[in-house]
């Protein structure tokens, strides 16, 4: 059937093409079409009978004259040519070429779709990924083949906080440059990408990135496409070439908002806020690519960002996404405000990894314990700040007063940190005991006795 | 043997006359499984339990002649299933990490023999009925697998296989039945997953099932044969949850299904589990647990069938007189799956895009928990316990709040203590369990017969609380009476100190319900010293300064259930730590007045 041309299409409407007398056809067949002005479109086969073949056509139907359109039908699925060239290269949403430089040529190709992991083929992931960011590595911490999304809003500087994971991620011990980087951006700005793009070639990153951009104004539809096309790279590269992989994705809001224009063209009955019930099992479709596998090297560590609209987690992009992923880092608006970078909100913000990722195996034997108190300590402590801020600071009492302070440095010394500052995971340690030696000893009770006497620094600031 | 008409995702339309709704379906040249949904004449629609690309119009199909159904029998345990029953690990080893489409691997391994034992009273000619037991296996140390006749059989025992190594296929019995026929018994036999196994009848539920946390034991507690749902935001802890029942819950055998949630969860069970020992047994725990696996990036058509495989199998091992239970993470994912399906049918959806009937299908699933008189005369009971997933943390969707209605106990966990790192996140005024009075006969029978006083004490402390605590954020601490600060003070205590229970602590992540009750009993100990001093006029700030305030949020993990007894003494010892204030504020017997001018 590949090398059939056909002319018969019956109908167009709403990024559909219904083409008549072509019998066999199989399921997901992916299509071609050329218009009347010689243009190639993209279809898949959505839906397929002897009397009729719908195709859904990813550029639109828009113009389409039915009668000087030939459709050809091809055997094989979407996919990606992989080789170890995939490295220092830049692709559009589909894997084409867009830095000017020839096609991959390879004997290998794999289908975008990818296949599902048999869950006991996979291999928990325990490696601690040092970020350099207190508030991931002490609080919220990175673990290697996690999926842990950052969920941020417009104009919050998400970007260059997944910039800086990327520059400075490191496994304990090992140079900073391990990771191969995937980088995935749809329906963002060029300038956006450009950040990326500068951001990786500042780290000397180049050769070690490939990057696949769907920009804005390119077409819909192909976003469906691009995180796919990103994580069958990814795949490759981690375990049939053994590297560690970091994928960073960004803007899986504009992903999701892509699937519900097709789920609307197709009729499909939408569940929450217009977007269709299988954006769920869609998502987890990428997300899950993320992760380990037993006897293999290699590892795909995920960190999509997306933005919710109207700062709403609810929202069933974020909703759905934390219901996947293995945590995430909520950047806040307020924290933002103030000007401490990176406005991570660690209330909000989880590793689910971390439990088994840190600790004396890992990092330090009083991590867990740290980490605990400082959330129990915070976010006491924002429960006194709201009290402040009914009944006035001057009536609090001492130790109310001490919880202030804490709260305060926290946030500035903890949590905020420079753009270029790396902190290893002991540094965010020291700073944390440090920050804790503020509240009096005997409040700390997340933390053993024997750490209290190692680490506590009794005389009280 | 009919053909594909047409293809659409996972629907596909056969023209297959002579099939029944609901029954097994093979289609096209990789054979994928799927179960027919709708009939119309001569072509039936069927969904396909994998993901159609490839299949084309014109490929075969064939019905397979029965409903979807689970094999059961001895090798269960131990093993990881898919939506269908596949066994994984046998799936990986013939196919590699990925799942290949159109695998089809019997769920019990075909290699191994087990040693049966004939059961001693059975002779020949006697006249067996379904359910009955005709031997048994040893499949683990610690779990005996009594071989049953099926349900759907009864008639005349014409031989039964002497004592021996068997296959799984291999004949064990040969029964006539009434109608004359034979049939031939292995130690293995079938079951449709969407029809309840029978049971002679229903028995009241009495025991406790021992979970080992104390919000649930203590607080909220379920009964071996009961029903419970965990709703809650993703991160509240629904999963930690779960695998902390798993791990430590005193039924004797346990099926997690994994509906539509993580791989690495699965994962997390199947590395961790053989690593621990059941305090009960001395043997790993995987060795009682069974997990059936349709993770999020699994067909979703496999994932609606995915909680009635792991049911089946839960009321096959209830028939042998144990007590099962299954936790199925999520059942929101189920009903999201049931909605899909519903969707391509062109079925009006109700709400949020569900059709009409999820609140029966809800409480026909739910309805399978219970504990009975099996058909052999045993006992056993399946407990049933799922998660719910909520849109955007939202109780009110329709799946928590049908659920809400069936269940008897519910477990609310809350974004907000989540968030503080308060776990489990366990909502306390918005729990509810309707197993309390049974289950404080248990707990006064078997640990103190303060039991019941006592949790209803600690409660209302922490309802009293909330209202404390919405004045305090009104007009400030100030305007609160030594008591009532007191009271506050205790509330926090006992949330911290008892409450709270971190799954991964070494200590603390089991806590037994004698270490329950000692520490429950010790903080409201402390609380009723403090009324004491209160009463004498002392500060409630005098109070909070006391050293045991600090030092009892420790005892959970400083006194483990092999240390009791010196969790006892100490809070036999309570009174010293309140000893001094109490001198200061007493009123001397000389004068009647208080030693010091207790100034406020
Ligand atoms: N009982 C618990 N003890 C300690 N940590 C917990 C507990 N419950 C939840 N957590 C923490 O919360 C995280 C999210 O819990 P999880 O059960 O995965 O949530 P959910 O299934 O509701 O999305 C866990 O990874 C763990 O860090
Ligand atoms: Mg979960």
């Amino acid at each position: 059937m590949k090398n059939l041309e056909f002319r018969t299409a019956a109908s167009a409407r709403g990024g559909m093409v219904v083409m008549a007398g072509v019998p066999g056809v199989a399921a997901g067949t992916r299509v071609s079409l050329i218009d009347h002005a010689g243009r190639r479109r993209n279809g898949l086969v959505i839906r397929t009978s002897d009397a009729a073949v719908m195709v859904e056509v990813f550029e639109g139907t828009d113009g389409l004259d039915l009668e000087r359109t030939w459709v050809r039908f091809l055997d094989e699925p979407y996919s990606l040519p992989v080789s170890r060239d995939l490295l220092g290269r830049v692709f559009n949403g589909v894997g084409q070429p867009r830095d000017g430089r020839p096609p991959i040529v390879s004997g290998q190709r794999r289908d975008i779709n990818g296949a599902a992991l048999n869950p006991t083929a996979r291999a928990y992931p325990r490696e601690f990924i040092q970020t350099g960011l207190s508030a991931l590595d002490g609080m919220n911490s990175l673990t290697r083949g996690q999926k842990l999304p950052i969920f941020s809003g417009g104009g919050l500087p998400h970007n260059r906080v997944a910039a800086q994971i990327v520059r400075q991620a490191r496994l304990l011990g090992e140079a900073a440059s391990e990771f191969v980087v995937v980088f995935a951006a749809f329906g963002v700005s060029s300038q956006d990408a450009r950040f990326f793009q500068d951001s990786f070639e500042e780290s000397g990153a180049l050769e070690r990135l490939v990057m696949f951009l769907n920009l804005a104004d390119e077409p819909v539809i192909e976003r469906l496409l691009t995180p796919r096309a990103a994580l069958t790279a990814a795949e490759y590269l981690a375990f049939e070439l053994d590297y560690h992989v970091l994928v960073v994705m960004t803007d899986m809001t504009a992903y999701a908002e892509a699937l519900r224009e097709v789920a609307v063209l197709r009729g499909d009955v939408p569940a929450r806020k217009g977007y269709p019930g299988y954006l769920y099992s869609d998502l987890a479709e990428i997300y899950e690519r993320a992760g380990r596998i037993r006897d293999r090297r290699g590892s795909i560590t995920l960190i999509p960002v997306l933005s919710m609209p109207s700062d709403d987690i609810t929202h069933p992009i974020p909703d759905l996404t934390g219901y996947i992923t293995e945590g995430q880092i909520v950047l806040s608006r307020e924290l933002h405000a103030q000007g401490i970078y990176p406005p991570v909100a660690v209330l909000p913000s989880l590793s689910r990894l971390m439990k088994d990722g840190i600790g004396g195996d890992f990092t330090r034997e009083d991590h867990p314990h740290v980490a605990s108190q400082l959330f129990a300590s915070y976010a006491k402590a924002l429960e006194v700040r709201g009290l402040a801020a009914i009944i006035g600071a001057e009536d609090l009492g001492e130790g109310d007063r001490r919880y202030l302070e804490f709260a305060e440095a926290f946030e500035r010394r903890f949590v905020g940190q420079g753009e270029d500052e790396e902190r290893d995971v002991y540094a965010s340690l020291d700073l944390a005991w440090e920050l804790l030696s503020m509240l009096p000893v005997e409040t700390l009770t997340r933390l053993g006795e024997e750490e209290l006497a190692k680490y506590h620094r009794l005389k009280q600031p | 043997m009919g053909s594909i008409l047409e293809i659409n995702g996972p629907l596909v339309r056969l023209q297959l006359p002579s099939v029944v709704l609901g029954e097994q379906v093979s289609v096209g040249a990789m054979g994928l499984v799927g179960e027919v949904i709708a009939r119309n004449g001569d072509t039936a629609l069927a969904q396909l339990y994998e993901d159609s690309t490839g299949l084309a119009p014109g490929e075969a199909a064939v019905g397979l002649g029965h409903p979807l159904s689970v094999e059961l029998g001895p090798g269960l345990l131990g093993g990881i299933f898919d939506g269908v029953q596949r066994p994984l690990e046998a799936v990986r080893l013939a196919t590699g990490d990925r799942i290949a489409r159109g695998v089809q691997i019997p769920a019990l391994a075909r290699d191994r023999r087990w040693s049966f034992s004939p059961a001693p009273d059975r002779l020949a000619e006697m006249v067996l009925n379904g359910g009955d037991v005709l031997g048994s296996v040893q499949e683990t140390a610690s779990i005996a697998h009594r071989i049953l006749v099926p349900p759907d059989v009864s008639g005349e025992l014409l031989e039964l296989a002497p004592a021996g190594d068997y296959d799984i296929d291999a004949t064990i019995a040969r029964i006539r039945m009434r109608d004359g026929s034979i049939r031939k018994l292995s130690l293995s036999h079938r079951w449709p997953v969407r029809q309840p196994r029978p049971f002679r009848r229903r028995d009241h539920a009495v025991q406790p099932l021992i979970t080992g946390q104390r919000i649930l034991d203590t607080f909220y507690p379920l009964l071996k044969g009961g029903k419970a749902a965990i709703p809650g935001p993703f991160g509240a802890g629904k999963t930690m949850l779960q695998h902390q029942i798993a791990r430590w819950c005193n039924a004797e055998i346990v099926i997690y299904v994994g509906c539509g949630e993580r791989g690495n969860e699965l994962t997390d069970i199947l590395e961790s589990l053989p690593k621990l020992t059941d305090p009960r047994t001395g043997r790993p725990l995987m060795e009682r647990t069974l997990l059936i696996a349709n993770t999020s990036n699994m067909p979703v058509v496999a994932r609606e069938a995915s909680v009635y495989v792991g049911i089946t199998i839960a009321e096959y091992f209830r028939d042998q007189g144990y007590d099962v239970v299954m936790v199925a993470d999520s059942t929101s994912r189920w009903a999201e799956a049931l909605r899909e399906v519903a969707g391509r049918l062109g079925q009006m959806p109700v709400e949020e895009g569900y059709p009409a009937y999820l609140g029966s299908r809800l409480a026909a699933f739910y309805e399978r928990a219970g504990r009975v008189e099996a058909l052999s005369g045993e006992h056993g009971s399946v407990t049933l316990i799922g998660a719910v997933s909520p849109p955007g943390g939202d109780f009110s969707e329709p799946v928590t709040s049908h659920t809400k209605e069936i269940i008897q106990t519910f477990w609310a966990l809350s974004k907000e203590l989540a968030d503080a790192r308060h776990y489990p996140a366990i909502d306390w005024l918005e729990s509810f369990s309707g197993y309390v009075g049974q289950a404080a006969q248990w707990w006064a029978a078997n640990v103190d017969p303060g039991w019941a006083g006592a949790r209803a004490r600690a409660l209302e402390l922490l309802s009293e609380s909330e209202e404390l605590r919405r004045i305090v954020n009104l007009v400030g601490v100030d305007a609160l009476s030594s008591g009532q600060r007191w009271s506050l003070e205790a509330a926090e205590l006992i949330k911290e100190a008892l409450l709270q229970q971190s799954a991964t602590d070494e200590v603390d992540s089991y806590a037994s319900p004698e270490k329950q009750y000692r520490l429950l009993a010790g903080l409201l100990e402390i609380h009723r010293q403090g009324i004491k001093l209160v009463d004498l006029g002392v500060p409630a700030r005098r109070l909070l300064e006391l050293p045991v305030m600090y030092e009892a949020r420790r005892w959970k993990t400083r006194y483990g259930d092999d240390n009791l007894a010196a969790l006892r003494e100490r809070i036999a010892g309570l009174a010293q730590d309140f000893m001094k204030l109490e001198a200061e504020y007493a009123p001397t017997l000389a004068t009647g007045e208080p030693a010091q001018g207790g100034a406020s």
